[in-house]
């Protein structure tokens, strides 16, 4: 391997540190005996098992998967509908205002996006709770999934679909047999994204919620506003590791496949 | 044993398979398809072939049924299919993309269409096994399609098209991914396979070698019309029109104005030069404008004067050497450029002409074909 000049290492470093010494901080002091944050009292692990005793914490976790789960595979079904009618379709009349509405989400202020959410609730007397910010979620996460699904699909060799009409589909069989099967790493990859965003939600999840529905990041905010506990290190580092467990165990899968598909093509070339 | 010669498009007892009836087809404002009237029999290998938007795919999707006809009715084996759905129809098609699912194996992409019919396991065994034997892909049933070579995945997609017996097979630019060789190749393999299998075949090419070389019978299209349809022979020895005859195979058009009618033709074409002499069947008005069409190949070149009805000299512009035969290039002190082609029967360096040298061009009475348009 070639050797770094000192100016890239120098470069790496404050890139790597930069990205990742609150982290590691946080990580640090999870393991702090001490009740007070910022003075280290020795190696403990006690928080983590406060953590699992603290109910209102377990039920926000609870609330948080379900809601996150939920909404995340609903807007993979709504976003990918909308995909194919924008890539579909062609031109149809109201389809630039239509794509418009579709990603305007994107960049719509999340205050915003709440605000209009709780007019709406309010306005049609529904309950707040988990289904309310299930639906919230779905909306704002929808568009992030259509926009991943639809660059996919834009590359999509049409006539793969016309022949699975053609070989016998009903156009349900040829979406369920061939389009989705070929699609799949999109539509995955949008419902994982649509899963992160719902979970890290607080802005539009406050809005939403009501008074019997916490998530894990309302729970956090909230807690932090009467001073950073080790317990919420200790929960932001169970966080980080799940998170980093999943890319991790992503990455190889991806690599792996991408091993075996170039094994598969030497194979075919001198077989 | 005498041999039938299989045209059944002349035996008026025949009933079509395939039946064209004032079929339009618009997109928008667009015409493909303008009022085509087109009968094709079974078991025929039939080529459309025409410039790219000339509406030839148009009409072999309509075939597949992911067009419908704007007016007009298309009729297999005597009923309108234009209502019925592409999964409904006895066809199939095989795509010039190919359009392999690559996330299943050779053996699953041949077994799919038998699949999606309910056939049963063992029948869907034979049948693969069987387009496997045909298609010569008994190695590769396992891979997927992206570990094929080019004319590998041709003869999947092929396979695949065949495996559900279609009453008729459309193929849409089959060939066009393959180099020439491949393709040479391959279109032997086609017409035996179409043989075999008696199925009826449907190509649609811009390459009219291919069409000449596959096919019963030839449309050549034009701006959603067709333009002629007959066998390889007829389109290249008495093409109907101009476009016809410049579309297939090269060929001189001499523009001039019939000066003797009957059924041999004077035709005046430049001032000074003396009429050229044409047979034909068409009843030509004097002064009527007409064109001779005349093949390369039939015309002889020599150097001195012969003694043959038409004869022209010039002076060799250019000289294509293609191997096999030669291309002369004549300029006519007229300022037409007339090509005439040679076999080169002797080496290069004993080549009779070169460039600048006179030549006489001659021809036959029948060797030039009177057209009006």
């Amino acid at each position: 391997m070639r050797r770094m000049s000192g100016f890239n290492l120098v470069s790496l470093t404050f890139g790597l540190a930069f990205l990742y010494l609150p982290m590691v901080i946080l990580v640090f002091y999870s393991f702090n005996a001490s009740k007070l944050v910022t003075v280290w009292a020795g190696f403990s692990t006690k928080w983590y098992g406060e953590l699992f005793r603290n109910e209102a914490f377990l039920d926000a976790a609870l609330v948080t998967l379900k809601v996150a789960v939920i909404s995340s595979t609903l807007a993979t079904v709504l976003g990918t509908m909308a995909a194919f009618v924008l890539i579909r379709l062609g031109r149809f009349l109201g389809r630039t205002v239509f794509s418009g509405m579709i990603y305007a989400p994107l960049v719509m202020p999340d205050v915003i996006t709440g605000l209009s959410l709780l007019l709406l609730f309010i306005g049609l007397g529904v309950d707040r709770g988990v289904f309310t910010i299930v639906l919230a979620h779905t909306t704002f996460c929808m568009c992030y999934v259509s926009v991943v699904v639809s660059s996919r699909l834009s590359s999509f060799d049409t006539s793969l679909e016309e022949a699975a009409l053609d070989l016998g589909c009903t156009p349900w069989q040829a979406f369920r047999l061939v389009t989705l099967p070929i699609i799949a790493p999109a539509v995955i990859s949008g419902w994982l994204l649509a899963f992160t965003l719902s979970l890290d939600d607080l802005v539009i999840s406050s809005f939403a919620a009501g008074p019997s529905s916490t998530t894990l990041p309302m729970k956090i905010f909230s807690a932090v506003r009467l001073g950073v506990s080790p317990e919420i290190n200790a929960l932001s580092t169970i966080m980080i590791g799940i998170v980093a467990f999943g890319v991790v165990i992503f990455s190889i899968m991806s690599k792996r496949a991408t091993v075996r598909q170039q094994q598969e093509e030497r194979d075919a070339f001198h077989g | 044993m005498p041999q039938t010669v299989f045209a059944p498009w002349e035996d008026p007892g025949e009933k079509p398979l395939i039946q064209f009836r004032n079929v339009t087809k618009k997109f928008g404002d667009f015409t493909a398809i303008a009022n085509i009237d087109l009968d094709i029999y079974g078991q025929e290998f039939f080529a459309l072939l025409g410039p790219s938007g000339c509406g030839k795919t148009t009409l072999m999707r309509m075939l597949a049924g992911f067009e419908k006809p704007t007016s007009g009715q298309i009729l297999l084996g005597g009923e309108d299919i234009v209502d019925t759905p592409p999964n409904k129809r006895p066809v199939n098609m095989m795509f010039q993309s190919y359009a392999l699912f690559p996330h299943l194996s050779v053996w699953d992409n041949i077994a799919f269409g038998l699949r999606r019919e309910g056939a049963d396991k063992a029948t869907i065994e034979t049948r693969v096994a069987d387009m496997i034997r045909l298609t010569r892909l008994d190695k590769f049933a396992r891979r997927k399609p992206h570990q094929l070579s080019g004319g590998q995945r041709q003869r999947v997609a092929l396979a695949r098209s065949l495996a559900k017996a279609p009453k008729l097979l459309l193929l849409d630019e089959p060939l066009g991914a393959l180099d020439r060789k491949l393709r040479e190749e391959t279109q032997f393999e086609l017409m035996d396979i179409q043989e075999k299998t008696g199925t009826t075949f449907v190509i649609v090419t811009h390459d009219q070698e291919e069409a000449m070389t596959v096919a019963s019978r030839v449309a050549v299209m034009d701006e959603g019309q067709l333009v002629q349809v007959a066998t390889p022979d007829r389109i290249y020895e008495t093409p109907n029109s101009v476009y016809v005859a410049d579309f297939i195979g090269d060929v001189n058009i001499i523009e001039g104005a019939a000066s003797q009618t009957g059924d041999k033709v004077l035709v005046s074409w430049a001032e000074g030069a003396s009429p050229l002499v044409a047979t034909t069947q068409a009843l030509l008005q004097k002064d009527q404008k007409c064109f001779l069409a005349i093949r390369p190949e039939k015309i002889t070149i020599s150097a001195e004067e012969p003694e043959v009805a038409n004869k022209v000299q010039g002076e060799i512009l250019d000289i294509g050497y293609l191997g096999n035969i030669s291309t002369y290039h004549v300029k006519l002190p007229t300022g037409h450029v007339i090509k005439a082609s040679a076999t080169n029967t002797r080496r290069i360096g004993r080549r009779a002409f070169t460039w600048e040298d006179k030549v006489w061009l001659s021809w036959t009475d029948t060797a030039a074909i009177v057209l009006e348009r």
